[in-house]
């Protein structure tokens, strides 16, 4: 059963994600990112990491991509979906793809990996879930870094604002857009922030 | 604070002032000028009669001793000594009648303030030299004199042969002083002193500082021998050769010849003429040139170390003394004939030094200082009042027009030519004398000389003189102002009587323990009556006469010998091999640094940075696709490597 | 066929590869970002896979603060991209190759 749901979900995360990258429609591939995501989360909870799993879709599939979705729709981009592809990047790609993939399967081989199955390290009996332990870590051993990502984000907050100010009024229609853009990034901080 | 110090301290100060600030006011500048240096002779006056007594040395510089050698000081100090205060009174007494000439001659000279500051800084170093107490001091203000001959010479400085001629005297006279300073140093090795006080030379020379010399050989054998054989420094017993010693001799005797301008470093000074006549008088005839035999004979005692040495001073001066004559004779600017007559006189001064009479070179340098700088202020008298007329062959029939100038001119010119009984007549018969008892040959060169002065100063005395004006401006010349021709008179009483009077300063009692007692100097015998009197005078009228002949009522020359016109082209020779091999050299030297330092190595490397710029930075294609896939195939490459290779 | 960290590990490299694929062959930044949120992700994945089999539960607090901060860097780079699409009136990455030589 556990095999059969995990090649599901594999597989269908990298059918998505190559759908991500050989769509030529930018929507097409926002929505395909998002399903990847789904399907991330999916083998997130096989892994026991329900929180995570939350997290990545409410974040993830869904104020992220929910920006990128903003910002395509936003800048109207659909100029160059009929530009031919470029075959020979792609062959390029191709080419590094499978070395990478070469070098992972080699190191694979080579270590331990293999054996290590979850009914080999079933996990132990514990008084609290995911959520707590991640909870209790956060504020006692990862305090410090915890309080520098709070930070990380007032900074973006701050620059995303600063990038997208318009200094003096522009008659073209992209520089009124983008005033109406910030409203967003404040609300998907707020959505990271109350995780 | 000693009055002598002021001999040095006045014309310093007042060349500082004139330089700093009163070139500008030439009333103040010559004031300061001037009154320097009539204080400088009344002090001098004062040291000639025993009056200023000798300060006492300041120390200048000082070493310490360590283990490699003793300690050393060097002196700032005054010699007081017959042969100090005779030049000193030479130096001042002509420099003041010169400075006194100079404001007549350079009354019109919109910038005589600034000629005035270069006389007192040429007094201040020019009284160094005659004063000081050893040979650092001594190169030091040797300098100070080159100095004040470069600014002088150069004084009109916007003429461009006036600026080259400067050039050349400051170039030859580096050269020339570079000799001398390894002369110098050779003699602090080999002496252990750079004192030239008469007791320390003696002591340098004699028992206590050279114990092997008299260890070795006694004073008969040294005099056999004409040389001692070893020389050991009495501090380190370095030992020591005759042609070490020789080298010392004549890297000192290189210091004269700069100076003095002995062949070959003779083009300097007919080429300084260039400067007001009053300079040529006061510098390039009377005092600084003989400079150079002034210090030979301040250190004579060590000359008389290298027998091979003397040799090579009498066998320099005889040849420049006949050279210069021979040049003289074909020569056509008056400053010039008397040029290469001071270079023919000085010749005579070194021969003699060389031949062991330093007396003799001492004496004709005191009464060629007064003739020479005579017939120079005469012939400026001359100059001036043709307007700065200097061919000889525009003048003519000047006698009567300018009277005083000419039988102050004619005075000078008996004197140089050795007729009795004006001064150069004793002088002259003296070195002959002294070069006859060295060795006749010398002695005949001197006698043709002589007959050659006598041909070329009558030529020019008749040409000037006599005949007929030839220009415009020869026809109505005018009489110098009395400012001027003071001077004259002063200079030309000089030089009558200088001839008996010099003997009063007891310079040959000076030099009398050096000419009878020391070995390698050969005694002086007494005079032949019919060399020493009767050959000189017959050759003295015979180039009077024969010149007479020759050139009386003539409009051009007769003789036209062109190599001696054109100085045997010496200057041509120079030119071509010292000038041209340096520019030579110069331009391979540009070429390499142009082409192979600067071309191939510097801008190589430039190029070689470009080029490999140039190519890398087509990998800058600006898109981005290429630079994720370079750094992903660079992040593979890396991982493959760190994993899979060991 | 036992599921073991292996295949976890597998998965998400071929995922890592993907993007990477994507961020050489595409030339829409949009979609080049997407690509490398698709790699972060693809790291993750391989977090969460260790944090399981190593019973170690701050493997997945690293997830938490990568999802974080890619959160954040998604924001700049989104904003960066309006900026210059106002400048430049394209996202394409074949009209911005002023960084050339």
């Amino acid at each position: 059963m556990e095999t059969f749901f995990f090649w599901l979900f594999s597989i269908g995360m990298i059918l998505f994600g190559l759908g991500v990258i050989l769509n030529r429609n930018a929507v097409a591939s926002a929505l395909c990112f998002a399903f990847t995501i789904v399907f991330m989360s999916a083998l997130f909870v096989m892994l026991s990491a329900f929180f995570l799993a939350a997290v990545q879709i409410l974040v993830t599939a869904g104020a992220v991509m929910v920006l990128f979705l903003f910002i395509i729709m936003l800048l109207d981009l659909t100029a160059m979906e009929h530009v031919p592809r470029q075959k020979v990047w792609m062959g390029c790609a191709l080419v590094l793809g499978l070395g990478f993939i070469y070098i992972v399967a080699r190191t694979l081989y080579a270590t331990p990996g293999g054996s290590i199955t979850a009914d080999s390290t079933p996990l132990p009996l514990q008084t609290s879930d995911d959520t707590h332990q991640i909870g209790r870590l956060l504020f006692t051993t990862y305090v410090a870094p915890f309080e520098i990502t709070s930070l990380i984000i007032l900074v973006a907050t701050i620059g995303v604002i600063v990038l997208c100010k318009q200094d003096e009024p522009r008659p073209p229609s992209p520089g009124e857009d983008a005033t109406r853009k910030t409203p967003p990034v404040e609300s998907k901080k707020e959505t990271s922030l109350t995780r | 604070m000693d009055i002598a110090w002021l001999l040095l301290l006045l014309p310093l100060a007042a060349s500082i002032a004139i330089l700093l600030h009163l070139h500008r006011k030439p009333d103040m500048a010559i004031f300061a000028s001037v009154g320097s240096a009539a204080l400088c002779f009344v002090v001098a006056l004062g040291v000639a009669w025993g009056k200023v007594p000798e300060p006492a040395s300041l120390t200048w510089i000082s070493f310490p001793a360590t283990t490699m050698s003793p300690d050393f000081t060097i002196d700032l100090g005054m010699i007081f000594d017959p042969l100090s205060k005779g030049m000193l009174l030479v130096v001042t007494g002509v420099g003041l009648l010169i400075h006194i000439y100079s404001i007549g001659y350079m009354a019109h000279d919109p910038s005589k303030g600034r000629f005035f500051g270069g006389l007192s800084i040429f007094m201040f170093s020019m009284t160094g030299i005659v004063l000081a107490t050893n040979l650092i001091m001594l190169f030091f203000f040797w300098e100070g004199v080159g100095l004040s001959s470069y600014l002088l010479i150069g004084f009109w400085y916007s003429k461009e042969s006036a600026a080259a001629a400067a050039n050349k005297a400051f170039v030859c006279n580096r050269l020339a002083d570079f000799g001398f300073m390894i002369g110098i140093l050779t003699f602090w090795l080999l002496m252990g002193t750079v004192s030239v006080r008469s007791v320390d030379l003696a002591e340098s020379y004699s028992s206590s500082s050279l114990p092997q010399v008299q260890s070795i050989l006694t004073q008969a054998e040294m005099a056999v021998h004409h040389a001692p054989a070893i020389l050991v420094r009495h501090t380190g017993g370095i030992a020591t050769s005759p042609y070490l010693l020789t080298f010392m001799v004549l890297g000192l005797f290189c210091g004269c010849v700069g100076k003095s301008a002995m062949v070959p470093f003779h083009v300097w000074l007919p080429d300084a003429m260039e400067g007001p006549t009053p300079v040529s008088a006061l510098i390039h005839a009377a005092t600084m040139v003989a400079a150079g035999v002034y210090m030979l004979c301040r250190i004579y005692p060590l000359l008389l170390l290298s027998p091979a040495g003397m040799f090579i001073i009498a066998i320099i001066g005889c040849f420049t003394a006949i050279f210069a004559a021979l040049i003289a004779v074909q020569q056509n600017d008056i400053k010039r004939i008397l040029a290469y007559s001071t270079l023919s006189q000085l010749g005579y001064m070194v021969m003699a030094v060389g031949c062991g009479g330093p007396d003799a070179a001492m004496f004709h340098l005191t009464t060629h200082a007064f003739f020479k700088a005579l017939l120079f202020l005469a012939a400026g008298s001359v100059i001036h009042a043709l307007h700065e007329e200097q061919d000889i062959w525009r003048m003519g029939g000047l006698v009567k027009k300018i009277p005083l100038t000419f039988w102050t001119f004619a005075i000078g010119m008996l004197a140089l030519i050795g007729c009795p009984p004006f001064a150069g007549f004793f002088s002259k018969d003296y070195v002959l004398s002294v070069a006859y008892a060295y060795h006749p040959g010398f002695y005949w060169v001197g006698v043709i000389t002589a007959f050659l002065t006598a041909f070329y100063m009558t030529r020019l005395m008749v040409v000037t003189f006599w005949g007929s004006a030839r220009t415009p401006a020869a026809e109505h010349p005018h009489e110098s102002p009395p400012i001027m021709t003071v001077p004259l008179v002063i200079l030309a009483v000089l030089s009558v009587i200088g001839g008996w009077s010099i003997a009063g300063f007891g310079i040959q009692d000076h030099f009398h323990q050096w000419t009878t007692t020391l070995p390698g100097n050969v005694p002086i015998p007494e005079a032949n009556f019919f060399l020493g009197k009767i050959v000189p005078i017959a050759v003295v009228i015979l180039g009077v006469g024969s010149a007479y002949l020759l050139y009386w009522g003539r409009n051009s020359d007769p003789l036209n010998i062109n190599v001696l016109a054109q100085k045997f082209y010496i200057d041509e020779i120079y030119d071509r091999s010292l000038v041209g091999g340096t520019t030579l050299t110069a331009s391979v030297f540009s070429w390499l640094d142009r082409w192979i330092l600067e071309g191939v190595i510097i801008r190589g490397m430039a190029y070689l940075s470009v080029g490999v710029g140039e190519m890398l930075k087509l990998f800058q294609t600006g898109s981005l696709q290429a630079y994720a896939f370079l750094f992903s195939l660079g992040g593979a490459l890396l991982i493959y490597f760190t994993l899979f290779t060991h | 066929m036992e599921i073991t960290l292996n295949h976890y590990l597998a998965v998400a490299a071929t995922l890592f590869v993907i993007g990477l694929m994507g961020v050489i062959i595409r030339r829409n930044l949009l979609v080049i970002y997407m690509s490398l949120e698709m790699m972060l992700q693809a790291a993750n994945l391989t977090l969460v896979a260790f944090s399981r089999f190593n019973h170690r539960i701050d493997g997945q607090v690293f997830v938490f603060f990568v999802i974080t901060v890619a959160a954040a860097e998604v924001a700049v780079g989104l904003a960066l991209i309006v900026a210059l699409y106002r400048l430049k009136q394209t996202t394409q990455v074949q009209d911005l190759t002023t960084l050339k030589f």
